[in-house]
């Protein structure tokens, strides 16, 4: 089945692949802008971006609801997807395991834990500090948290020859069982309105944009993006066997390390932001493997792309589905993401 | 459709227990015309708005608001602590006047910067709280003479329930049940069921923790309560009065050789608002008649 769009293999071409994914979340983008509980007609949604974009300011509610609400809501889900997409491209790849997730690194793990820490422990700790960070206690504390599992599963699968990835898929396993307990603890001694928090919080959200977590997340998502494109090529050596790929000269230590920190980084800020944003990372990877093979330098920006596009849908029918109420996001991910997946592993079977 | 109503109700009666105090009284804009266009979010202040008559200005409520029968029929804004700002401001209101839980905090924010009032009235589990409520929809709703009427109903009505609490001969050893989901938990300190039961004349058992805890069957016996409170949904949760009294933790209790349970209706019991004298003088008399 050869035509333009394909190589003689059945996959998709390169530029398919990547032009396609462009597409396809630029049209989840304006589907996502034309969409919320708020009516704003087409043509209204147009006259308030141009002048928004021309600096030119209105004090319409369209525009301030729009400006103000909507769009830095849809950028936000636009980087988070693609942070979560990537760096589950990055963690299928260092692991050769597709069956791997950021969660196994202990990001998500240990940023909910450190987010519930903050919600039910904050009130304690913050007034002996003498200082607050205010509205950014709980996304500081979640990176902060996040970061610091990761580096302990790290510090964990070291051996004699370098990071073990078995040692650190089992050490993964555990602490996560461990903050498991810990979020379990936390929400035992917590009252009742924070534990209603640490479950909206896990459940995620995008409701909480603004312009400058935008702009803090949508940075740390970009140099990510930037920094695992330079992985792409040692993933793919490594994707042979790391023995293989040290013979063929890749360094393949530094590698595992570097897909780790962009990884952190990149789910660390993203999950501040929006909370626990399950199943992205795990699906889309796959997704762009089935149309586009296995090569890294297609699968990184393919599954950033449709991470952006799964997580911009899913949060047009959340702010939609129940107006003038709102679904949590991290539920939804999985109800829309896992059929379209299905449908996909069925159409493929023969080629798995 | 069952699992749906006690799940909402599950959801009034955790907004009622939401604990104190944490935001100032509200953000008073000075002087601005009466509304025409309100949201409440917490089903007091929804109460308040019927108990002022002013329910024609009512746009919308959150799923918290279950009294009276008419506030479910008014379209929802979801659950207080998890509101959408689009959602909001796309019932186009002038105000939105809540519980102090409300929020997240940004969409708060954001709703207030596009021109909507919003206040929040800070709850502290007192006759205060509910006089406050009625004080604050009065004036956002430009109904103060109605309020000011409805306040000083209220205080007597209060005065009269606080005179037969302070005479009565003596204090029962109560415990407070919540049921709605899962396994019973039981009230502890700074909860709005030790506030209740405390204003009813009655000493909460429950001394050691903060907040709703399980408990278990060794504990509840060592508590020793002589009559347990429910709400009627917690009980019709648990399967009925029979089920309820089945239970194998309560039958080491005091309260269990004369069957002393005491039950009223979730957002009249927990919900500090308008109908919290009646509450309290009727959770009074038969908490004492209970244990007579």
């Amino acid at each position: 089945m050869t035509s333009l769009w394909r190589l003689p293999s059945g996959r998709l071409h390169p530029q398919v692949v990547i032009g396609g994914g462009v597409v396809v979340t630029l049209l989840a983008l304006i589907l996502g802008s034309t969409q919320g509980a708020y009516a704003i007609a087409p043509s209204q949604l147009l006259s308030v971006l141009g002048n928004g974009l021309l600096g030119g300011s209105t004090s319409s509610t369209e525009h301030l609801v729009f400006m103000n609400i909507r769009l830095p809501r849809l950028l936000l889900g636009l980087v988070a997807g693609a942070g979560l997409g990537l760096a589950g491209a990055l963690m299928q790849g260092m692991f050769r395991n597709p069956l791997a997730d950021p969660g196994l690194i202990g990001v998500s793990g240990g940023a909910a834990l450190a987010a519930a820490c903050a919600i039910v422990l904050g009130p304690l700790w913050f007034a002996s500090l003498g200082f607050t960070l205010g509205s950014w206690t709980l996304a500081v504390s979640a990176f902060i948290g996040g970061g610091a599992v990761t580096l302990l599963i790290y510090g964990l699968a070291q051996s004699s020859g370098g990071t073990r990835v078995g040692l650190m898929l089992l050490a993964g396993i555990a602490v996560n069982a461990l903050a498991g307990a810990g979020l379990g603890f936390l929400s035992y001694i917590s009252n009742d309105e924070q534990l209603r928090n640490v479950q909206l919080w896990l459940m995620g959200s995008l409701g909480h944009a603004r312009w400058a977590t935008v702009w803090l997340v949508g940075c740390v998502v970009a140099l990510c993006t930037v920094a695992a494109m330079a992985l792409a090529r040692p993933l793919n050596a490594i994707a042979l066997g790391e023995a293989q790929a040290q013979l063929l000269g890749v360094p393949v230590e530094r590698t595992k390390r570097y897909a780790i920190v962009v990884t952190a980084l990149a789910v660390g800020s993203v999950t501040s932001a929006t909370g626990v944003i399950g199943f992205i990372g795990l699906v889309a990877p796959h997704w762009v493997r089935l149309v586009a093979g296995p090569d890294h330098r297609l699968v990184l920006p393919g599954s950033a792309l449709l991470g952006a596009s799964l997580v911009l849908v899913a949060d047009a029918v959340a702010r939609t589905v129940v107006q003038p109420a709102e679904m949590p996001l991290g539920v939804l991910t999985a109800f829309i993401g896992v059929p379209l997946f299905l449908l996909m592993l069925r159409q493929f079977r023969n080629k798995l | 459709m069952a699992a749906e109503l006690s799940r909402r109700q599950w959801l009034a009666l955790a907004a009622g227990a939401g604990s104190a105090l944490s935001l100032p009284a509200g953000w008073a804009q000075s002087a601005q015309r009466p509304v025409q266009r309100l949201i409440t979010v917490g089903g007091a202040v929804t109460e308040v708005v019927y108990a002022l008559g002013a329910q024609s200005l009512l746009v919308a409520t959150d799923t918290t608001s279950l009294y009276p029968e008419a506030a479910n029929r008014t379209p929802k804004v979801g659950y207080l602590r998890q509101l959408s700002a689009e959602g909001l401001l796309s019932l186009r209101p002038d105000a939105i006047v809540g519980a102090a839980e409300a929020g997240p905090a940004i969409v708060l924010e954001q709703v207030r910067a596009a021109g909507v009032r919003v206040e929040l009235i800070a709850a502290d589990h007192s006759f205060a709280e509910v006089l406050r409520k009625v004080q604050t929809v009065g004036r956002i709703t430009g109904r103060e003479g109605q309020a000011q009427t409805l306040a000083t109903q209220l205080k007597a009505q209060w005065a009269q329930v606080q005179s037969t609490v302070a005479q009565a001969q003596r204090k029962p050893k109560a415990l407070f049940i919540l049921s709605h989901s899962g396994a019973p938990l039981v009230a502890g300190r700074g909860t709005a069921a030790h506030a209740l039961l405390s204003l009813a004349g009655a000493q909460n058992v429950v001394q050691q923790f903060e907040g709703y805890r399980p408990l278990t069957a060794e504990a509840m016996a060592a508590a020793a309560p002589d009559v347990l409170v429910n709400s009627t949904q917690g009980i019709e949760a648990l399967g009925g009065v029979d089920a309820f009294w089945r239970r194998p933790e309560l039958a080491l209790t005091p309260a269990f050789a004369r069957k002393a349970l005491v039950m009223m209706e979730a957002s009249q019991l927990l919900g500090f608002g308008p109908r919290l004298p009646e509450a309290v003088s009727q959770l009074h008399s038969q908490m004492l008649k209970a244990t007579a």
